[in-house]
């Protein structure tokens, strides 16, 4: 366990405010120049069932979840016996005084008790905030343990409460509390501990709902409609709130902006679809059970051809499922959402500068291809706070389409299809209801029409414009984030990936090179369609293995189907998590390094043609 | 794509203010039955359009699903039209005008579309109070899937089959006052003077302006023992008062040669909507009122028709929201994209 690379777990009861002194201390170690990745493991409940915030503190800046705890502070008798069990030895526990008896025994683990309720009572004298507050002592005993700046544990604490100053000398006193007596009662930690480091220079801490929510209001969208649901409720949250200050005229107090909070998901949708048909940049964001109950008005979009921006923040499961579990579940569902012949462009973005980047981009292509576009984040993503560069303004002006004007519809005489392809590349004009001219309307139907937007039965007229469609989806291909490929010298493994899984395959990588001498090339998907150079890229390695967060592997079989002609899809090997827990690196290495070897026996068959020799011997 | 004449040009005879004729309110032919109430309903819409001096290019259309939905392809085709899925035209109503809060929007629905499987969208845009004029094209029936009961259908009502309706019927207007619509009218498809005058102070009113058009079924609710047929509707048909409508600030020109005064409801654009009363005394500002008249024709079966309800006065969804006086959807880009200096500030906070 050496400096700058171990765990932390604060295992508590929801509902005691714990969030707030762990982001405090999160952003202590960062602030320290230290790379950290947490990742926050709650109930779908308000009060009183476990909930588990790890940090991940890595000199290397790996921020996938470590799966193991280094250091744990134990405040849920609910959770007490499981959570020491699954201590690495070697590990400390910080547990209530008062609670000595309920401890399991564990020789390879240093004990720490802490009388965190007599230290609360001491510095808080109203007792109904000592749940909230005896966080805050928890923080100063850590930080002092690990050797955290105190200072800047204080402007960190300044930081959090900035909006509420009436709770914040009393929350800097708990953690003064807990500063002094770790200082004068308890060791600092020999192994765990932090030093200063320059790892995090210009870098920021957000969460990937915020970032999207960023991502939209910079990418100019001016109408969002949404219902609450887990994990999607903090993007509508967030862009509230940002929109508040970046939307709103501080003289008129006029908005650039609506934002609707609708009666359920149907009307959520066909808000955004139809403010998008009236030339707004609109879009929505919900979880999968929302995205269910879309799916008639999303193929409505599709075949009218309307542009919308629909961000989807995946939980886990079928049904109610796991709200507050992270998975990768919609893909399949997302791709061809609605009944009939209908397909979709997706966007997965694994980062947060890929959340704040790909949402504007959406708005592009939404207008661009005048079609839903779907981006698909997850509780990981959206929920768990990430440290990243820092989000970059937009390079590019923002794109409305193929719109056509008053002016350019003088300059036609008037004479336009709405559904016609001029430009052959499968993407039609269309015009904004209220445009000043006499040919300027259309009729938009989700029922069969032509070319020209009348109604049809026509069998010919019908497939001129759902072939049409075809074409459009090929155009959107070349239009889309390509993969993003790293290819070892001489691999003759592939991994593919996509979103949250990013963070785990980096690492899994590193693990697999340095552990077991095997050089995997990795591909990051980041749109669908898929990209036409995957072929090649598949056909260039023995083996591709597919990371999915879902029991089906649903990339895989999305890979299965692309790679079909190329007569390469037998060589995809699926690797699935879906458990609801962020993907570990432990995970996908011993899955990459089992079947190397469970296919002959041996997993040097795999190994890189360079280094063949090397592990021969 | 639309062939119709340039408004621009001189003005054509019969031309109104817009410079335009009856015949530019005039959509696609028609593809319903012979009879059916809803093409009266849309030829009073044109009448209305025409006499308001409605500008198509600055109106929009919406609808859900059925007979009724259609009927937005059979009037003013210079206006964009979005026929969308079932049920859900409050909602797309509602996000159209939201990028464009501008635009007249004129949203025909069914009594199944509204208040079955869009009751929940129907009661919130009540709620919000978008500007929007929402014509129920009411026949009691489902006639796109040839003839089941809509829960509009009364109790004790015979279909053609002969089966009795065993359950109550939902009275779109006492459900629109109870959601705090301000503008709740009921009418009947064959009632020329009393609809159109309706329409035109719809098209008026601040919010969402319901009008519940009592529209028979002439194949699959016309037969006796049906409370939609049109010699049912005919004789229980009870019109509230004779309705005059005078837009704009023109002087209130509804003449008076006939004793009584007419109850006078003035809008905030000053438009006055007359009501001349007939057989009974009712304020249609009389929330209370409007409630316990509509109570006391279900217990007589009568159909009272007339403005039943309105609240000139009501905020619409827009002001909720504090939108500007430019269009969401015409706001140019360095309205919608922040500056590069307020994502700066953002980044310094989140380091």
């Amino acid at each position: 366990m050496p400096v700058n690379d171990f765990s932390i777990l604060v295992a508590t009861v929801n509902g005691t405010g714990s969030q707030t002194a762990n982001l405090v201390l999160l952003r202590s170690i960062f602030r320290m120049g230290v790379p950290v990745g947490p990742k926050n493991v709650f109930p779908s409940n308000i009060s009183g069932l476990p909930t588990w915030f790890f940090i991940r503190v890595s000199k290397d800046g790996y921020v996938a979840r470590s799966g193991q705890v280094d250091l744990l502070v134990c405040l849920n008798p609910q959770t007490t016996a499981r959570d020491i069990a699954a201590l690495r030895a070697g590990a400390a526990c910080f547990f209530e005084e008062r609670l000595r008896d309920e401890i399991p025994v564990r020789d390879d683990v240093t004990f720490y008790p802490v009388p965190f309720t007599d230290l609360v009572a001491a510095c808080c004298p109203v007792s109904r905030l000592r749940k909230l507050v005896v966080n805050m002592v928890y923080v100063g005993v850590v930080g002092w343990h690990i050797g955290l700046d105190r200072d800047l544990v204080r402007a960190e604490v300044k930081k959090a409460f900035a909006a509420k100053p009436q709770a914040l000398d009393l929350n800097l006193a708990a953690v003064e509390t807990g500063w002094a007596y770790a200082a004068s009662n308890l060791p600092q930690s020999p192994e765990l501990r932090i030093e200063r480091l320059d790892a995090t220079r210009d870098m920021i801490i957000i969460d990937g709902n915020s970032a999207t929510a960023l991502g939209c209001l910079f990418g100019g969208c001016s109408v969002l409609t949404w219902y609450p649901i887990t994990p999607s409720t903090s993007l509508g949250d967030a862009f509230e709130s940002y929109a508040e200050r970046l939307r709103v005229d501080p003289e008129s107090g006029e908005r650039t902006v609506a934002i609707v909070q609708s009666e359920d998901e149907l009307a959520e949708a066909g808000m955004a679809i139809a403010a998008g048909w009236a030339g707004a940049r609109a879009m929505t964001a919900t979880s999968g059970p929302g995205l269910s109950l879309m799916s008639e008005l999303v193929g409505f979009a599709y075949y009218a051809e309307i542009p919308c921006v629909f961000v989807d923040v995946q939980r886990l499961g079928p049904s109610t499922g796991l709200p507050t579990r992270t998975a990768q579940g919609d893909l399949l569902q997302v791709v061809t959402l609605s009944h009939g012949d209908t397909q979709h462009v997706v966007l997965l973005p694994a980062t947060m500068e890929e959340c704040f980047a790909f949402a504007i981009r959406a708005f592009d292509l939404a207008d661009r291809l005048q079609t839903p576009i779907f981006l698909l984040l997850d509780l990981d993503l959206g929920m768990n706070p990430w440290m990243s560069a820092q989000l970059e303004y937009p390079a590019d002006p923002i794109d409305r389409g193929k719109v056509l004007t008053a002016g350019d519809l003088e300059r036609l005489g008037g004479d336009w299809y709405r559904y016609a392809d001029p430009d052959r590349d499968g993407i039609p004009y269309r015009t904004i209801p209220g445009t000043p001219h006499r040919a300027a309307a259309y009729f938009t139907r989700g029922s069969g029409h032509s070319e020209a937007a009348l109604y049809t039965e026509d069998p010919r007229a019908y497939q001129k414009v759902v072939d049409r469609l075809t074409r459009k989806y090929e155009t959107a291909r070349a239009l889309l984030p390509p993969p993003e490929i790293d290819r070892a010298p001489a691999a003759r493994i592939l991994i593919v990936a996509y979103g949250s899984s990013h963070p785990a395959v980096v690492e899994a990588r590193d693990r697999l090179r340095s552990r077991n001498h095997l050089e995997c090339s990795y591909c990051r998907i980041r749109a669908l369609p898929l990209s036409d150079r995957l072929a090649d890229l598949c056909a260039a390695h023995d083996v591709v293995f597919v990371v999915d967060q879902n029991r089906d592997g649903q990339m895989a079989q999305l890979l299965a189907i692309a790679l079909a002609p190329s007569g390469c899809a037998a060589r995809l090997r699926s690797i699935r998590q879906y458990d609801g827990w962020p993907l570990t690196a432990d995970f996908v290495a011993e899955a990459i390094a089992g079947a190397a070897g469970s296919t002959t026996g041996r997993s040097d068959h795999l190994v890189a043609r360079n280094r063949e020799v090397e592990v021969q011997a | 794509m639309s062939a119709a004449r340039d408004p621009t040009s001189p003005a054509a005879p019969g031309a109104n203010a817009a410079g335009l004729t009856r015949a530019d309110y005039r959509g696609a032919p028609s593809t319903l039955c012979p009879g059916c109430g809803h093409d009266s309903i849309t030829n009073h819409l044109q009448t209305a359009l025409f006499e308001a001096d409605i500008s198509p290019l600055r109106a929009a259309k919406f609808s859900g699903i059925g007979c009724s939905s259609k009927t937005t392809n059979y009037f003013m085709n210079q206006s964009h039209g979005l026929n969308a899925v079932h049920g859900r035209m409050p909602a797309i109503a509602t996000g159209a005008l939201l990028a464009n809060h501008t635009l007249l929007g004129i949203g025909i629905s069914g009594d199944g579309d509204t208040a079955s499987i869009g009751l929940g969208h129907f009661v919130h845009i009540l709620r919000r109070n978008v500007k929007l004029v929402y014509i129920i094209e009411n026949n009691g029936v489902y006639g796109l899937t040839k003839g089941q009961f809509s829960a509009t259908a009364d109790l004790g009502t015979l279909s053609k089959a002969g089966e009795r309706n065993e359950l109550p019927a939902i009275d779109c207007c006492a459900v629109s006052i109870l959601m705090g619509c301000g503008f709740v009218a009921r009418s009947f498809s064959g009632d020329r003077k009393q609809l159109v005058p309706l329409l035109k102070a719809a098209m008026q009113h601040r919010g969402t302006a319901v009008i519940d058009v009592i529209s028979p079924c002439v194949t699959f609710n016309d037969h006796a023992g049906s409370t939609r047929s049109y010699d049912y509707v005919k004789a229980h048909d009870e019109p509230l008062h004779e309705v005059g409508f005078t837009p704009g600030c023109a002087a209130h020109a509804v003449a008076d040669d006939e004793g009584e005064s007419p109850t006078e409801v003035e809008l905030p654009d000053g438009s006055v909507i007359a009501l001349r009363k007939l057989e009974r005394e009712h304020d249609p500002r009389d929330r209370e009122a409007a409630l316990r008249l509509l109570e006391q024709a279900r217990q007589r079966g009568e159909l009272v028709t007339g403005l039943i309800y309105i609240d000139p006065a009501s905020r619409p969804f827009h002001e909720s929201l504090r939108l500007g006086a430019t269009p969401l959807a015409m706001l140019p880009d360095e309205k919608l994209r922040p500056s590069r200096e307020a994502l700066q500030a953002i980044m310094a906070e989140l380091a």
